[in-house]
């Protein structure tokens, strides 16, 4: 078990570095893909079934796909070499990540860290209910609200979305500053 | 059982590749992928408590952060788009005009 942990997260790190190194935004997209999945087995690994499968069904699925969509539709040039020439700001960027990793790692591997108390699901009680019923059970008693606010959050967020993607109606109010310049086909009305 | 800090390490790990993207690449797409990969690491942080602590709270806020993450996609592509239609350019060194 800790080996398969071990191998993902390998995995996982090579994904996140190919969308960190690659020139090409499809290949990111799809090393980033890779890494979602190789960190939804991680979650499995933790018993945690829920959240490997909307981390697989929301991230690698819906959210990646509109990311490829519009890098398929906007038909970007890919000529953006990661430049092998060190300036200032490539070394400054270098020094800035290496401080936050060696805080965090430093933290989170300190000896003193304690976790706290244990809480009331032990491994035992998650794997006999079920990680999907536990959540379930507390996402519609103990957190309903956060529950309705977050659904009002997202029917907010596609209302946005519409809006601010649309291109304006031939005749009717011009949609965004300075989007007239690109006429669109007629559409909607 | 999984040691928790090397847990919290892969995603300290997997956060500081975020951070370096979004400071080094000039590709909006990109850097965009690069704070869905920072979000994500935070969500196996989130995790790694939750499994350190026998505790469901780390996989409660993973939803939440799952469902603002997806809204946060969404608007920002919504915007990216609009932005590559007046400006026909998606790197962010050439878009440092809020108004033209």
């Amino acid at each position: 078990m800790l080996v398969a942990f071990y191998i993902l997260g390998i995995l996982s790190v090579l994904g996140a570095l190919a969308v960190l190194l690659v020139p090409n935004p499809v290949y990111c997209a799809l090393s980033l893909v890779a890494s979602f999945f190789a960190m939804g087995a991680i979650f499995i690994l933790l018993n945690q079934e829920f959240v490997a499968a909307i981390q697989i069904l929301v991230y690698a699925g819906a959210i990646m796909v509109l990311f490829l969509f519009v890098i398929l539709l906007l038909n970007l040039r890919t000529g953006e070499p990661f430049a092998v020439r060190w300036n200032v700001r490539r070394v400054v960027v270098v020094a800035v990540v290496l401080g936050i990793l060696s805080q965090l790692v430093a933290v989170f591997s300190a000896p003193a860290a304690k976790l706290g108390p244990a809480g009331d699901y032990p491994i035992e009680r998650i794997m006999k209910e079920g990680a999907v019923q536990i959540v379930g059970d507390l996402l519609f008693s103990q957190y309903v609200l956060p529950f309705e606010v977050i659904s009002v959050l997202l029917m907010v967020a596609v209302i946005g979305a519409v809006l601010l993607a649309k291109r304006p109606v031939e005749g009717g109010p011009p949609a965004g500053a300075g989007s007239g310049a690109a006429p669109g086909p007629k559409e909607g009305a | 059982m999984i040691p928790v800090p090397h847990i919290l390490t892969l995603s300290a790990v997997l956060f500081a590749i975020g951070v370096a993207g979004v400071l080094v690449r000039r590709n909006a797409i990109i850097v965009f992928m690069c704070v869905e990969l920072m979000l994500n690491a935070v969500n196996l942080a989130f995790v790694g408590f939750a499994y350190g602590m026998q505790s469901m709270v780390g996989i409660m806020v993973v939803f939440f952060v799952l469902v603002v993450a997806a809204a946060e996609a969404v608007v920002g592509l919504a915007i990216m788009l609009q932005v590559f239609r007046n400006r026909a350019t998606l790197n962010i060194d050439e878009i440092n005009l809020l108004k033209w």
